[in-house]
């Protein structure tokens, strides 16, 4: 078969990447660029608020370079997980980038856009009807759950983004996408064995990350041919070692050798890592198994309330020896006296961190410990008053000890010391959907945009 | 074991691991990465009986059922995954992206014969 390459950008859009990288990879000859631009990883604030998670200089910034190089090379940019919640909006907005940035740059560019927010009635009969499948830790779920605020996304796999780009796109905006799948597309097309496919896809969807030395978020090249696909980082002073490579294949997944997709699962155990030369890695092997039923997983994210919080200081050793009981003692008086200052519905939590607030398991007494409460109401308004009313109980709360006069019980930094956060959200869903064809979840659009 | 004798051990473990890594494996999940330096490590973390499903049970507070454990040795590494007892983004969610979550077991292991 004729040898395909590809130019993995970077492992997040807007995280950046050498412009010199990328001007490598397009001499290269790649058959098309890609970039992911999403994941869970951040929690649910993005998805569930439609907020991107980083700067928009940053996006628009990853995205001209990116375009720039696509059409350079003649070949398709496509972007996966818009916006980082990969939700509707994102990918009208960088749909609005991309014009933005075709008009000040004076291209023509076809975009195909792939809508990944299933219509909500559709998700209410498929749960009736059984086909939605709880995965390990899913919570709970009912009627409620679509009826919620936030958004509630389909992760699409590469029968959606070959729907777009058989429409001859320039540019392939894909809304919750499989990380994956943004690499898999067009190596399965052209006929590439679906385990090698799968199993690059997996490595590469990060960039630059599975070399050994790299600096900061970079691109990578994979090649394919008739005994595997080679990895190599577009920075000539970054290395691919077999041992980074096949390490990178265990970042940020439970199993280190099954990805399930939409229409089958890979299994990588039986891959071989060798070494072409002191940077690049070549990689063969692993099962490819098809599923007897399309599944896509289901991402949601809907408003928890709205958070407000203050966090403070302790050094007095010996409140540090009581401070668990302490913290027990105030947030059972303020389940009280919240109701005092507030008439909506709410949730309040004291933490500390210095002892084990980071893993909340162990009860070692520390030197110094850090307070911190959250409070979360049906309003900003509320969560806030409640909030500075859980600062006056929590300043002047008894130490068991002492006695006989006001005391403060921590020492903050801040004049105010209540921030008021904004909106917080949690995840409600983690279910694979039965589709009963491919693209009945998903929506696309073609647009002309630029001079 | 006193905290600053076991403190002083916890640089010893940089000989036997190159890497120890926690993160989420998507919100609902949690995944632990040990990667020992070459075949002789891996054979004696392996064969010290430190990694059990029991010991992160029990260090982790969830159920020894759940605990997935990889052996990885052509690459001397072992993974343990196990569902996050409080999925990343709710109320009670101290650590979003799970990145610290490794700290009570690299104490653990300090305490172990993999650190003398």
């Amino acid at each position: 078969m004729q040898p395909l390459s590809y130019v993995a950008l970077t492992g997040s859009l807007g995280c950046g990447f050498q412009e010199a990288s990328l001007d490598r990879g397009v001499e290269r000859g790649p058959a098309f660029i890609g970039s992911d631009s999403g994941s869970t990883d951040g929690g649910p604030y993005y998805l569930g608020s439609d907020a991107w998670i980083w700067a928009d200089a940053a996006y628009e910034r990853d995205l001209r370079l990116g375009l720039a190089g696509a059409r350079r090379a003649g070949v398709p940019l496509i972007i996966g997980s818009c916006g980082g919640g990969g939700g509707d909006a994102a990918v009208t907005g960088y749909l609005q980038m991309t014009e933005r940035i075709a008009k000040a740059e004076g291209w023509r560019l076809k975009v195909a856009c792939v809508y990944t927010e299933p219509d909500r009635d559709l998700l209410r009969s498929k749960f009736d009807d059984g086909k939605l499948l709880a995965l390990p830790g899913a919570p709970v779920i009912d009627h409620d759950t679509f009826r919620a605020d936030g958004h509630i996304v389909a992760m699409a796999g590469t029968e959606q983004i070959q729907r777009a780009l058989d429409t001859g796109a320039d540019v392939v905006l894909v809304g919750r996408c499989a990380d994956a799948a943004i690499y898999a597309t067009i190596p399965l097309a052209a006929g590439f064995d679906p385990a090698n496919v799968w199993n690059a896809a997996k490595i590469a969807e990060c960039g630059a990350a599975a070399a050994l030395n790299r600096s900061g978020q970079d691109s990578l090249l994979c090649t394919f041919d008739d005994d595997g696909f080679v990895l190599e980082a577009l920075d000539p002073d970054v290395r691919c070692t077999p041992a980074s490579v096949a390490a990178h294949t265990l970042y940020e997944v439970s199993d280190p050798y099954r990805l399930i997709m939409p229409s089958g699962v890979l299994d990588s155990s039986a891959a071989t890592y060798t070494a072409v030369d002191d940077r690049r890695v070549r990689v063969n092997g692993g099962r490819w198994t098809p599923s007897d039923q399309y599944t896509v997983k289901l991402e949601g994210s809907a408003p928890l309330g709205w958070l407000s919080s203050f966090w403070g200081s302790v050094r007095d050793p010996l409140l540090l020896l009581q401070l668990p009981e302490w913290c027990a003692e105030v947030e059972d008086r303020l389940r009280t006296r919240l109701k005092e200052v507030a008439s909506g519905a709410f949730q309040v939590q004291l933490r500390t961190y210095g002892g084990d607030g980071t893993v909340g398991r162990s009860a070692v007494v520390p030197h110094e410990a850090v307070i911190v409460l959250d409070v979360v109401g049906e309003t900003q308004e509320e969560a806030s008053a409640m909030a500075r009313a859980a600062y006056h109980v929590a300043l002047h709360w008894p130490i068991k000890g002492w006695s006989g006069g006001s005391m403060t019980t921590f020492a903050h930094p801040y004049s105010a010391p209540v921030v008021d956060r904004g909106p917080a959200y949690r995840f409600t869903l983690n279910h694979a959907m039965v589709l009963d064809e491919p693209h009945e979840a998903f929506r696309y659009e073609t647009h002309e945009v630029g001079a | 074991m006193i905290r600053n004798e076991l403190l002083e051990r916890v640089p010893n473990l940089t000989k036997v691991f190159r890497l120890i890594r926690s993160k989420d494996a998507g919100p609902f999940m949690l995944t632990i990465d040990l990667f020992c330096h070459d075949a002789v490590a891996y054979g004696r973390v392996v064969g010290s009986g430190q990694i059990t499903a029991d010991a992160f049970a029990e260090l982790y507070g969830v159920e020894t059922a759940d605990v997935e454990i990889h052996l990885i040795e052509p690459i001397h590494a072992i993974k343990v995954s196990f569902p996050r007892r409080v999925a990343s983004g709710e109320l009670a969610d101290s650590d979003i992206t799970g990145g610290q979550q490794y700290g009570p077991l690299v104490e653990l292991l300090a305490a172990s014969e993999l650190a003398d």
